[in-house]
């Protein structure tokens, strides 16, 4: 679903230029669930914008779905973020003037699909705030504005769902919510990347990638436990261990 | 729900949301939508008077004057060129003069008791009256008797009767013009002030009175005919044109000592005036117009400023940079097209206003209504293009990175 091969990304602040990427090869099969983690100022954000075709490498290639993504127009990319990816941000990113029902409506209306209200409200049940459709983000709580956010996400359907620290604005009873949320949509067989701080998150996710100065420093797979009901927990018992990258396993998946 | 209805929403809201900012925006839009349809409304205003007014005198009236005269290659204004015996001779062979009125006058003193005043007095025949559209309010006119006979009676304009009697009786009492005792017979209707003319300003006393007794000359100062309908116009003025030359003995080549004019061509030329000062308004409020237009763009920049993360967001979840670029435009026509609706009300209320409070008369055009609002809009959009096209422009990165 998305290969990465060699990506770079270097910021140039006139005389000086700061490498947020170095060198990224990445791969993660349709329906991975994958957490990434890093030190603060690692890259994990310009990753993340690359991934989600905000943002456009310095170098290298990144194919979506096959799709040479590099080669595209911004109009180009604007259709494939509409169409393929859905993004949360940890800041909500909301339309402050208009309804909860109106936001998840927003991806709907620029692809041009007829009855986006319809589509919208059964992205808002799904992520339980049926009720909700007529506030706005301001008469909402953090948790429910990241709900309707990651309506928003999931609302035309896409293959891949980004998520940078969906969880960081909000207190660890609500995070948890949010989390159950990616799960559900993870277990239904979209491709989740989230970028998370903490440990009880990357948890829910199957695979972890730490980032650290721009470079994959680690590449970890973990197996649910088999009778948890769903529940995921993590395998490995110190995060902190380096391990080389399962190389064998990355290939079956890509 | 189609794109473009949520564009208009979007654009809705947005205006909504930030009214003192929209209204002031809209403000320079108002002031001259309603500047344009006012001002033309005078211009227009000013034209029907001036148009009516040479209406009320006939459109079938030529006027002649006397001209200029070329004596041994000398061109020199001259006012002795027309006689009495023109206008007998214009009644006699010009069959489609229906009337012919000569008038002679200069200004001159009257008194009436102790009241004093400057006016034109004015030597005419009877048919004076019916050519020139006037009407006695009360007593009687002069006859072709009394013309005959050079009696010394009057008929007062309404301006004089005022300034002389102010509203008493004058018809039976005696008025002194150069020292000289008439009896008034009659006063005239009031025509009103015509421009800078005041047509009422004057006396009628007969022809004969006014030329022998009262000034002392035998030329004419107008000869007006009334043609018999107003086709027949241009072949009269021809040969009245080609009379009066045989009479002045001037060839054909010469330039005549004499003018008519038309009051057909009058009017049209007045209209052509009157036109000229409308478009000279319109222009000034347009120029007014286009600082409007300005305004709106100092307020769609910032507004492009302020709602960087709001486009961020869009672009992020798919919009394209056209969708973005019509949205600021639709915002931007909407709030000129807002501002050009009450701009519209206000033009006509300012015109009521100005019809009312002052003596113009106004007159708002359709057409002027049309050309400020199509100007406003255009406004709109020629001035939102350029935030606009910033707007669109935007890297959804670098757009979601402002706070
Ligand atoms: N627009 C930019 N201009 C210049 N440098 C940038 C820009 N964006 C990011 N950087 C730099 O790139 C590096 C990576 O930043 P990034 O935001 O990806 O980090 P991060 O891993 O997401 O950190 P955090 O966990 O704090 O969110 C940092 O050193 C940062 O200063
Ligand atoms: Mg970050």
């Amino acid at each position: 679903m998305i290969h990465l091969e060699s990506i770079t990304k270097t910021y140039c602040m006139g005389e000086h230029k700061v490498h947020a990427l170095r060198g990224l090869d990445i791969h993660i099969a349709a329906g991975e669930m994958v957490a990434v983690m890093g030190p603060s100022g690692s890259g994990k954000s310009t990753l993340m914008n690359i991934l989600g075709c905000l943002d456009r490498p310095s170098s290298g290639k990144y194919l979506l779905d096959g799709e040479d993504v590099a080669a595209l127009s911004a109009d180009g990319l604007a259709s494939i973020r509409n169409r393929k990816l859905g993004f949360v941000f940890q800041s909500f990113n909301l339309l402050q003037l208009d309804s909860a029902l109106d936001n998840v409506a927003l991806p709907l209306l620029y692809a041009g699909v007829s009855d986006p209200h319809k589509k919208a409200k059964e992205a808002l049940r799904r992520v339980g705030l049926e009720d909700r459709a007529h506030h706005k983000p301001s008469e909402l709580s953090g948790g429910q504005r990241q709900r309707v956010a990651i309506a928003r996400a999931l609302v035309t359907n896409p293959p891949v769902i980004l998520a940078d620290e969906p969880t960081g604005n909000l207190d660890s009873k609500t995070g948890e919510e949010i989390l159950k949320i990616f799960t559900k949509l993870h277990r239904e067989g979209t491709t989740v990347l989230m970028v998370t701080h903490e440990h009880e998150v990357a948890e829910h996710c199957r695979r972890l990638l730490m980032i650290r100065d721009g470079v994959l420093e680690k590449d970890e797979r973990f197996e649910p436990r088999a009778a948890d009901d769903g529940q995921i927990d993590i395998q490995v018992e110190s995060a902190g261990t380096v391990c080389a990258p399962d190389k064998e396993k990355a290939e079956v998946m890509s | 729900m189609n794109l473009f209805a949520q564009l208009f929403r979007v654009a809705f809201n947005s205006v909504a949301h930030h009214k003192l900012r929209s209204s002031l925006t809209m403000l320079g839009i108002i002031i001259g939508v309603s500047a344009v349809i006012t001002m033309v409304s005078i211009g227009e205003g000013a034209r029907r008077q001036v148009s009516e007014r040479i209406q009320g005198m006939g459109t079938n009236l030529l006027v002649i004057r006397p001209g200029f005269s070329r004596r041994r290659h000398v061109r020199s204004a001259s006012v002795n060129t027309l006689t009495a015996a023109d206008a007998l001779a214009i009644e006699r062979e010009i069959s489609d003069a229906a009337l012919v009125a000569p008038e002679a006058g200069k200004s001159a003193q009257v008194k009436y008791l102790s009241q004093n005043t400057n006016t034109t007095v004015l030597g005419v025949t009877p048919p004076y009256l019916e050519v020139n559209n006037f009407e006695l309010s009360e007593g009687s006119f002069f006859t072709d008797a009394d013309v005959k006979s050079r009696s010394k009676t009057a008929v007062l304009g309404a301006t004089a009767y005022k300034e002389l009697f102010d509203s008493g009786t004058a018809v039976g009492e005696t008025i002194r013009i150069k020292g000289v005792n008439f009896k008034v017979l009659g006063v005239l209707t009031a025509k009103g002030q015509q421009g800078f003319r005041d047509p009422d300003d004057m006396i009628l006393v007969p022809l004969s009175t006014a030329q022998k007794r009262l000034f002392g000359v035998d030329y004419l100062r107008a000869i007006n005919v009334s043609v018999v309908s107003e086709s027949k116009m241009e072949s009269t003025q021809a040969e009245i044109e080609a009379l009066l030359m045989r009479r002045h003995r001037l060839s054909p080549g010469q330039e005549p000592d004499f003018n008519i004019r038309n009051q057909k061509e009058l009017l049209t030329t007045m209209n052509e005036v009157s036109d000229t000062f409308t478009n000279l308004l319109a222009a000034v409020a347009v120029v007014s117009m286009l600082v409007g237009g300005i305004g709106i763009m100092n307020i769609m920049l910032v507004s492009v400023t302020e709602r960087t993360r709001e486009i961020g967001i869009r672009k992020a979840v798919g919009a394209r940079g056209r969708d973005v670029l019509f949205q600021f435009l639709v915002e931007a026509m909407l709030l000129s097209v807002i501002g050009g609706l009450v701009g519209i009300g206000a033009g006509f209320a300012a015109s009521r206003a100005v019809a009312a409070g002052t003596t113009w008369q106004t007159a708002v055009s359709p057409a002027s209504v049309v050309f400020a609002f199509a100007i406003a809009a255009l406004t709109g959009v020629f001035f939102g293009l350029f935030p606009a096209m910033k707007a669109s422009r935007l890297d959804p990165v670098e757009a979601l990175r402002q706070e």
